[in-house]
């Protein structure tokens, strides 16, 4: 079956990994910008993070005939600084124009502090120039639900970003609702523990349908799982979901909503109902 | 499992087969992590009054919330593990969330 796994930080896994989403199915990834698991000690280093995410991978993914996309941005929990975070900002507009930068993003909160949420509307003010995706990280455990409801209240701050065109990732049963009421699309990021893991995210589906969300990995350098997007679809299928269903939760939403940025391709991919 | 429909189509009793043994084991692991704090030593989890840690009395809080009569479990314990608080912090206050915030929780609505 094939799947979009639209939230993977790809640079933190093997080759090996992209092999095995293949053979699972996966035909494109997009991969935002992240803490790498340290603190860079210079700006310069994002210059070279963000060569990698746009030349490095889409390269590495395509042997393995994944499409490969990246979002930019200084994340947050590397901008309590703001000096620091204002220098790497300083290099996104050029970034914002390759055509395989679908947008902004990851971008949130961390912590929930008042720097990060400064630099986080800085970054919503970006994304309005450059009339772009936003993807957002909403922080995690016992600050979730805070920084859910800081980062909506930034939001309607910015209006000219309009909810259609904005991703709120890493909802769980507590974040969910007020996300996609405030008609935002919402992204349930799947872990093999510790957080929302695949029978959960069905339990949402469940109870909320499907509508403006999707699943993601969100693998990265810690505990995490490069297939846990194919392993929501087999929980689905053993439930009873249809098919369909499962292609429209997997597929069809993240590309519906990738698509938008005008740049989202995969190629030989066959697109139902169009 | 029953007809395929875009909404999943598990009747209870294929829920519960499904299931049943996982969360018996998840059950277990929970009663075993407490058996574990009360034999430790060697800080406050470990001390008389071992409900003092702020995250096992979270936990104890969660674990009542379980058989409460009313709906929504899930979201009813995250709401108890979060800070309720809605002003942003002046600074970060360093290091990753613990799972549960550090003022004592409140029990939030059903």
């Amino acid at each position: 079956m094939a799947y979009i796994d639209p939230h993977i930080h790809m640079v933190s896994r093997t080759t090996d990994d992209y092999r095995a989403m293949q053979l699972a199915g996966c035909v494109a990834v997009t991969e935002p910008a992240f803490w790498a698991g340290f603190d860079r000690s210079s700006p310069e280093g994002f210059r070279d993070y963000f060569v990698q995410l746009t030349e490095v991978e889409p390269a590495r993914a395509a042997r393995f005939g994944i499409a490969h996309h990246a979002w930019v941005c200084i994340n947050p929990k590397e901008a309590e600084d703001l000096g620091f975070a204002r220098a790497v900002m300083a290099l996104l507009p050029e970034l914002l124009a390759k055509p395989n930068v679908l947008g902004v993003g990851e971008i949130g909160l961390n912590r929930n502090t008042k720097n990060e949420l400064a630099i986080f509307e800085e970054h919503l003010a970006l994304a309005e120039q450059h009339d772009t995706l936003v993807l957002i990280h909403t922080p995690h455990l016992e600050d979730k639900l805070k920084g859910t409801r800081l980062i909506l209240d930034a939001l309607r701050r910015h209006p000219r970003l309009t909810p259609d065109r904005v991703l709120i990732d890493h909802v769980e049963e507590h974040t969910v609702a007020a996300v996609l009421d405030a008609g935002y699309w919402a992204g349930m990021t799947l872990y093999p523990d510790s957080k929302l893991n695949p029978p959960r995210a069905v339990d949402i589906v469940e109870c909320y349908g499907s509508e403006r969300l999707w699943v993601n990995s969100a693998g990265d350098w810690g505990h995490s799982d490069p297939l846990s997007v194919p392993k929501c679809a087999a929980e689905m299928r053993a439930r009873g979901h249809s098919a369909d269903a499962v292609a429209q939760l997997l597929l069809e939403n993240p590309r519906v909503f990738l698509e938008q940025s005008g740049r989202f391709a995969v190629p030989g991919l066959s697109t139902p109902g169009r | 499992m029953g007809e395929e429909t875009s909404k999943g189509s598990s009747s209870r009793d294929a829920t519960v087969d499904r299931y049943f043994i996982e969360h018996r084991a998840k059950l277990l692991d929970v009663a075993a992590f407490l058996d574990r704090c009360d034999r430790a030593t060697g800080g406050t989890a470990g001390e008389p009054g071992a409900d003092a840690d702020f995250r096992l009395e979270a936990l104890r809080r969660a674990v009542g919330l379980l058989d409460d009569g009313n709906p929504e479990r899930t979201r009813r314990i995250l709401e108890l593990m979060s800070d309720l608080s809605d002003t942003p912090l002046d600074a970060s206050p360093g290091g990753a969330a613990c799972g549960v915030p550090r003022v004592a929780p409140r029990t939030p609505d059903a």
